[in-house]
């Protein structure tokens, strides 16, 4: 018998050849897949492995379906007693209090101004981060750095919002007169280092993967290096910036434990950094830890505040889905 | 035009070109490296302001009303066990999940469906699947506030990253081995059990271990489920109820008093290096696998 080698140029499913290596089978169908009958279950067992392992990816679904049926039945609960015009019309949100109001806003305001500092702090740094990682670091700091930026991205946040408030907060009241110790700016700021990593680290994969062809057209055209850069790449890069930034977004909106820790708790309507606010995350982990009754409106509050985020962020990445998905089938901006 | 002067002509163009070029490249250094070097300064304030605090004391110690005498045993041994079971729960449903997309799916609606649900669920904000598991785990099934609510949540929390994970290590097995156990009279399980999960199992551990290392830190979901922030006894079942580091640390620096804050400073250098050494063996692991070649 011939050792069973491999002939070092037999690739995969085209290989098997049988004709040529033993001779010994004159004719027969082409071996070009494997025979379908042999691939047919032959047990009952085969029939239960096949069932267990579809459940396991069931599982996924179940869980979208699990989420969508507890925020709504708990917050349908939640609208029968608190009419939807007072969710969206009130300016106030003071569900522990005796002047009860449930206006959604203030806690909106606060989730969208922490996001904005986020976002204005990572924006910037991520994307020129990017480009540099992407068109002009050395390789080999590119090989150190880019894996750094994915451990960074694993920070746990609750590490973030001890730094918020006890390092970066103290230190902008030295800059920012009236710089409450519970401020939207500092743990804003410190979210945009946390989103950072998730812009730069994505946007970087969507600059790398222009066509090189792109890059030397420009050059026979005639353009230098910077302008190939900002003229050519960064707008062919586009979808996948955005999903980048928008993915960076959705991650900061739903970002609890800085803002729980650094932001305060204080729902209030307004867009001045320097004063204690309170974000929906916030909100959650407030109830979470106090002792409201189960069944309550108070508690049902919760989840009302939780169907908003849910929908805010499905939306972002969907849209961030969208974006990426073109960019993979190479369409340009 | 001579030769000569059109040649200076383009070099005096290149360096017009190169002095804005050596501009941006400078400003994109330090927007990477500025970040960078903040986190470690923090870093290092944390490590400056824990370091007296960080001795076998502080570990073995359960918390206590008085900062200096208060430890982290309870959230150690908690967050051990909650990383134990997540990890049992998620490894099997995760990998079967995985298998059943890579190797048995047909391209339908239902399998794209899946999919999409999948890479959806990957961004849905912590906090929620807190909540999902405060109704479902903790109050529908009666599980309470107990470690096995806190493993569940946390295990459907990192399914779509084991998922994804697993998806990719079961693809870099190559079709020519399935073909051979085939070809040895093997049917679909049997291959599956005897030749692909083995050499994939490195794989999905290094994706488990990353994941484990993102969920180590989490907190949100843990405090919407009800874990206890003050915990004076050790879990004996997965049954009883429970803290966990990244809980202790945010009780701690909830507090008013410095010297609770020391201690949050001195769990996170905790929580961090356990954090570190996760994703160090995960990239020992990693490593180790590509040196390896079975064909």
């Amino acid at each position: 018998m011939t050792s069973p080698e491999r002939h070092p140029d037999a690739t995969g499913a085209d290989a098997p050849a049988s004709g040529e290596r033993s001779g010994r089978t004159p004719s027969g169908p082409p071996p070009a897949a494997v025979p379908s009958d042999l691939l047919r279950p032959r047990a009952r067992s085969e029939q239960v492995v096949r069932l267990v392992l579809f459940v396991c990816a069931l599982v996924s679904i179940v869980t979208t379906v699990g989420i969508v049926v507890v925020l709504v039945r708990e917050s349908a609960g939640f609208f029968a007693e608190v009419s939807l015009a007072e969710f969206f019309g009130d300016s106030q949100w003071t569900p522990l209090f005796d002047q009860k109001h449930f206006g959604i806003w203030p806690l909106l305001a606060g989730t969208l101004l922490t996001t904005l500092i986020a976002v204005l702090v990572a924006l910037p740094f991520g994307l020129l981060a990017a480009i540099y990682l992407a068109e002009f670091a050395p390789e080999r700091l590119r090989r150190v750095l880019k894996p750094a930026l994915e451990v960074l991205a694993g920070i746990p946040t609750v590490v973030y919002g001890y730094f918020a408030l006890t390092y970066v907060t103290p230190a902008l009241q030295l800059v920012v007169p009236g710089l409450a110790g519970f401020n939207a700016l500092g743990p804003g700021i410190v979210m945009g280092i946390m989103i950072l990593p998730i812009i730069a680290s994505l946007s970087e994969d969507a600059i790398y993967a222009v066509p090189a062809s792109l890059r030397e057209a420009s050059y026979a055209l005639g353009a230098g290096r910077l302008r190939t850069v900002f003229r050519v790449v960064v707008p062919s890069a586009f979808s996948g910036i955005g999903a980048s930034v928008i993915l960076g977004v959705s991650r900061a909106i739903g970002e609890t434990m800085i803002v729980a820790i650094a932001a305060g708790q204080q729902p209030r309507l307004t867009f001045d950094p320097r004063v204690p606010i309170e974000t929906m995350t916030a909100y959650i982990v407030q109830i979470s830890l106090g002792d409201t009754p189960t069944g309550t409106v108070e508690y049902r509050t919760i989840f009302a505040v939780g169907l908003c985020l849910f929908l805010m962020t499905l939306v972002l990445n969907i849209a961030a889905y969208r974006l990426r998905k073109r960019m993979l089938k190479g369409g340009l901006t | 035009m001579s030769a000569p002067s059109s040649r200076t002509h383009d070099l005096a163009i290149r360096r017009a070109e190169l002095a804005p070029q050596r501009v941006f490249q400078a400003i994109g250094l330090v927007a990477l490296v500025l970040p960078l070097l903040l986190l470690a300064f923090l870093f290092g304030s944390s490590l400056v302001d824990a370091w007296p605090r960080l001795d076998w004391d502080f570990l073995t110690a359960f918390p206590s009303r008085k900062p200096a005498l208060a430890g982290i045993l309870p959230a150690l041994v908690g967050t051990t066990c909650l990383m134990g079971l997540t990890a049992a729960i998620a490894i099997p449903v995760g990998l079967g999940a995985a298998l059943y997309l890579e190797e048995y799916a047909r391209p339908s609606r239902l399998t794209m469906l899946i999919e999409l649900n999948i890479s959806t669920l990957a961004g849905v904000p912590s906090i929620i699947y807190g909540l999902l598991g405060l109704e479902v785990f903790a109050r529908v099934l009666g599980m309470g506030r107990s470690l096995l609510t806190g493993a569940c949540t946390l295990a459907l929390l990192l399914l779509p990253m084991v998922i994804m994970a697993s998806r990719e290590a079961l693809r870099t097995v190559p079709q020519s081995l399935r073909e051979a156990s085939y070809a040895l009279g093997a049917d679909k399980w049997r291959t599956l059990r005897g030749v692909v999960l083995p050499m994939c199992l490195p794989g999905v551990l290094t994706g488990v271990i990353l994941s484990l290392a993102r969920a180590i830190g989490e907190t949100a979901p843990l405090i919407t489920i009800g874990a206890l922030t003050y915990v004076a006894f050790l879990p004996d079942s997965v049954h009883s109820e429970f803290t966990a580091l990244p809980i202790q640390i945010f009780n701690w620096v909830s507090r008013p008093q410095a010297g609770f804050h020391v201690n949050a400073a001195a769990g996170i250098v905790v929580l961090v290096g356990l954090m570190l050494l996760l994703n160090g063996f995960a990239i020992w692991l990693r490593a180790r696998l590509q040196r390896r070649v079975y064909w």
